[in-house]
């Protein structure tokens, strides 16, 4: 076999991707991998989200057994310690030593540490790998201000990690009078400086630092202008360095300041050596990004395979979401007159500033900065990038077209040529993912994804992938919108407006007015659950009782054998001896097998349909209620004992679980509902697993959101920390309705915040700073609902119409279904098992 | 040719249907699930037995349309059937019986063949 053997060093992004590309264009070459670190290649990109529950193998850039299948051999956790060019042969930390035809250095940057005094303190940190990470993390454990040295991208995101963290206080220490300096200009950055402190991070322009004081471990910084900050953790983020010492060390060339030079063909002054990535130094610059990167990496993997491709400096046009603001800078955003001309928008209401740079003639777009709001990016950077002409009035682009026609975002995505790049990572063009669209019936992002590779680079094209696909599904006559079913060509939160502008009360009324057909199994519990949570009548009014869901239908579980399920609500799971008496005589009377539930309740099983109404006749009498466990609605919002009885006690958790389950009670929303107070941070009731969970702090109270048992356990995200018994109750109002206006049918909050985009930063922009002005009128809602509480089985026994329903035979009202069996298990009753036919 | 003739059974009153419901028929040892479709303004007889898991449930499920067809989805595991022609219309399950239905005197009658 006449293969030639390429040796890897280094298994970053830039590395894993050469990989890719050489193996994927041709078998010829035996590939061998050094990477220093112990873990294959990983998503550096999005790191931060090692934070927000990514696991190190989720970031993971391959599966487990991609380099095994690809006849690749991958030494982890071996660093090469010196390339011998004259035998052309490395040698490895571990003691191998390999000859080599081709040797590609992907060395990758570490990150530059400034010649501060104090910077071998402990609790100083840099942020580059996983280790780096987890150090931080164990760190910030006994932290609770953190600072960050470097305002540039990788320092926001680092200020990111840090707010993830919990620390109480965020500072950024930026030398530079501004901002992302390489990104955006003064205005800019004064507009993010503003949206990033109504966020919780401090920051700081122009201060340089002058040394880390503390004993052993830092405690304070100080600076050159004499003032001081007390931190507890430092993470430093002040640039990059590229790795070039096994280059320098082997005598090929280097550039003054760093780096590895090379020519337009990544080759170093060694031309059996090549360097990718952010090592190497092409024409005075090194590149910071992944999509430059990548692009140097299928320059040396072509060239192999004897193609001819030039790397020619590449467009540093960047768009990122920094702890929840949107950040784009495109083409040259800093060009001025007389070169150019700009024009300027800024909303300090809204912390919005944009800024476009069109050529003298105006009939050209030269770049910009959107910072606040980026959604035109990519179209703003297609129209740079393929020389678009710009529109009569170019403030359009970034102001929208004001009267007339609204249909510039599509008509701009049809106007693009075939060949226009959408994702620069990849280098995917419109034309291959309007292919993979139309012949290769993609028809989600995910499977454009599987096919063309767009988006899975730093995902910031993913809008305009969904965008073109949405555009050619339509061109073929394909149907795209996410609707209810047959019967509503409708989105769940397009009916709910619909029903609420139409003062629709019934289920009947609705398809009437916005439906067509009769309606099925989906619709029905859908619109059912619409109308409840927005009316809050009594689900079985005449009309509405067959479109409920059989559970809502007959206010009970349907269990196995078709018997049905009781559960009274017993608020924060505090209850009365007698009313436990009470539950143990009905359960005897009526022959029920008792459980406690996972929500500090019991559940009484095996009622027949017939004693349903019995049985609570006899509860309600008893001041029991519904507890609403067969709805898609509140259920129980379990709670510690708390400071009434526990020595750690900080607040009275049980009063604070009664007084939330007594406001939310009943209420309809998409999904189920689960919450938990626990009265200090030992957690005892769980409140972190749950849709919306309440901790007791010295202060007052953290409100949790988006937790999830279940098949998908997530933990829930802070939402708000140490706010009053009043404010706390505001925020879950509005978080509610927020949830029960934008969710999708049976989706809980956990999936419905993973969808979000902006995630959490978006939701707590929402809920706490008020951004979409909806506070107000959310909490009128929620005071109405509360306000219209009735309990259903308490109307339902008033009621003889309703009563009537629950009995099993129309024609013989007094008989039980005879088909019911039980099973006896330790002294109660069970469902006999299922049947097959 | 073997003549067949239909029985006429007493289910209940018109006013004793649920609207767009069912309600379940004690038919001597049977039970036949009897649905109201008010909204088409018409009365479908079936078996109230699921034949998934064998549960006599059909009668507490949801009607409902697929295209013209009428149908029926049982409220245990949201198994359809058609209440026209019996056949399952959402996996494998062997089809369900149905009944001819007719209204005389604001009684409603379920056809049992003999």
């Amino acid at each position: 076999m006449n293969q030639k053997t390429v040796v890897v060093i280094g298994n970053g992004m830039v590395g894993h991707k050469f990989c890719e590309k050489l193996a994927a264009k041709s078998d010829k070459f035996r590939i061998i991998v050094f990477g220093e670190e112990p873990r294959r290649a990983y998503d550096r990109v999005h790191l931060s989200e090692y934070f927000n529950g990514k696991t190190a193998e989720d970031l993971s850039l391959s599966h487990e057994n991609w380099y095994n299948e690809q006849n690749i051999i991958l030494h982890l956790g071996d660093p090469v310690k010196e390339i011998d060019r004259e035998n052309k042969t490395i040698h490895s930390s571990k003691g191998l030593i390999l000859n080599y035809d081709y040797l590609i250095l992907a060395t990758g940057s570490s990150a530059f540490v400034p010649d501060i005094p104090g910077v071998d303190k402990d609790g100083v940190f840099v942020y580059r790998t996983i280790e780096d990470l987890e150090l931080i993390k164990n760190y910030a454990l006994n932290a609770k201000i953190g600072s960050v040295l470097g305002g540039g991208l990788l320092g926001l995101e680092a200020a990111k990690a840090l707010i993830d963290l919990n620390l109480k206080e965020t500072h950024v220490i930026e030398f530079a009078p501004r901002l992302m300096p390489r990104q955006i200009d003064s205005a800019g950055s004064q507009m993010l400086q503003t949206k990033l402190s109504t966020l919780g991070l401090s920051i700081y322009t122009n201060k340089g630092t002058s040394s880390i004081e503390g004993e052993n471990r830092i405690e304070y910084l100080k600076f050159n202008d004499g003032s001081e900050l007390k931190t507890d953790i430092l993470v430093i983020s002040a640039g990059i360095r590229p790795r070039d010492e096994l280059a320098k060390l082997c005598g090929i060339e280097v550039g003054t300041r760093g780096g590895i030079l090379v020519n337009e063909a990544m080759q170093t002054s060694d031309p059996s050596v090549f360097a990718i990535g952010e090592c190497a130094l092409f024409n005075h610059n090194i590149y910071g990004l992944i999509a430059p990167g990548y692009e140097m990496a299928e320059v040396v993997a072509a060239n192999l395979c004897e193609g001819d491709k030039t790397f020619n400096g590449f467009d540093m046009s960047t768009k990122l979401k920094l702890i929840g603001v949107d950040v784009a800078s495109f083409g040259d955003p800093f060009i001025t007159e007389p070169d150019s001309r700009s024009i300027l928008f800024e909303d300090t209401h809204k912390g919005i500033y944009k800024r476009i740079n069109i050529s003298n003639d105006g009939k050209y777009l030269l770049g910009g900065i959107l910072i606040g709001e980026a959604e035109a990016y990519n179209m703003l950077l297609q129209t740079v990038n393929n020389k678009i002409a710009l529109p009569p009035n170019p403030e359009d682009l970034i102001l929208g077209s004001r009267g007339g026609s609204s249909q510039t975002e599509n008509a701009g995505l049809a106007g693009l040529p075939d060949d226009a790049l959408i994702c620069s990572c990849e280098g995917v063009s419109k034309g291959s993912i309007c292919n993979a669209v139309s012949l290769e019936g993609c028809e989600s992002v995910d499977a454009i994804k599987k096919c063309t590779k767009a988006g899975t680079g730093c995902g910031g094209c993913i809008p305009m992938v969904k965008d073109l696909m949405v555009h050619t599904m339509k061109e073929n006559g394909k149907y795209i919108r996410n609707v209810v079913c047959e019967h509503f060509q409708l989105s769940r939160q397009e009916l709910y407006d619909l029903i609420k502008i139409h003062n629709l009360k019934s289920y009947e009324q609705v398809l009437d007015n916005v439906g067509k057909g009769d309606g099925c199994e989906i619709c029905k519990p859908l619109v059912s659950s619409l109308l409840a949570s927005i009316w809050n009548d009594m689900i079985l009014k005449r009309g509405n009782d067959t479109a409920q869901d059989s559970n809502d239908r007959f206010l009970a579980n349907i269990q196995k054998g078709g018997t049905y399920s009781v559960v009274p609500r017993i608020p924060g799971g505090e209850i009365k001896p007698e009313k436990l008496v009470i539950i143990g005589e009905v359960a005897e009377k009526y022959g029920l097998y008792t459980k406690i539930t996972g929500g500090q309740r019991i559940d009484m099983f095996g009622a027949h349909l017939s004693d349903l109404p019995l049985i609570w006749e006899e509860l309600i009498a008893a001041g029991f209620e519904s507890g609403h466990a067969y709805g898609k609605a509140l259920r129980t919002v379990k709670s510690c004992v708390g400071s009434t009885w526990c020595r750690f006690g900080l607040h009275d958790s049980v009063s604070y679980a009664i007084r939330i389950e007594e406001r939310y009670r009943g209420l309809r929303a998409p999904h189920k509902l689960k919450s938990a107070v626990s009265g200090c941070i030992r957690e005892c009731a769980e409140a972190q697993s749950k849709d919306f969970g309440i901790i007791a702090t010295e202060k007052g109270w953290n409100l949790y959101v988006c937790g999830n048992g279940g098949s998908k356990p997530q933990h829930a995200l802070l939402l708000a920390s140490d706010v009053d018994s009043d404010t706390c109750i505001k925020y879950i109002d509005r978080f509610l309705m927020f949830y029960i206006r934008t969710a999708d049918p049976l989706t809980r909050t956990a999936p419905w915040l993973n969808k979000m985009e902006g995630g959490i930063e978006y939701l707590r922009n929402v809920v706490v700073n008020d951004s979409l002005g909806m506070a107000a009128q959310w909490e009128i809602e929620m005071q109405n609902i509360v306000n219209s509480y009735q309990c259903e089985w308490k109307t339902a026994i008033e009621d003889p119409e309703i009563r009537k329903r629950f009995n099993h035979f129309v024609n013989a009202p007094e008989e039980k279904d005879p088909s019911i069996k039980f099973d006896e298990m330790r002294g109660q009753k069970k469902a006999a098992n299922w049947t097959t036919a | 040719m073997v003549e067949t003739t239909t029985n006429w059974f007493e289910a209940c009153r018109v006013e004793d249907a649920v609207q767009n419901g069912g309600v379940c028929v004690k038919c001597g040892e049977e039970q036949i699930a009897l649905f109201y479709f008010t909204r088409r303004n018409e009365w479908y007889a079936t078996q109230n037995l699921c034949p998934h898991r064998r549960q006599m449930a059909l009668s507490r499920g949801m009607i409902g349309s697929v295209g013209e067809d009428p149908k029926i989805a049982c409220p245990f595991h949201k198994k359809t059937f058609s209440l026209s022609t019996g056949e399952c219309l959402s996996g494998d399950e062997c089809a369900i019986q149905t009944y001819p239905v007719k209204v005389e005197d604001g009684f409603v009658y379920i056809g049992l063949q003999n």
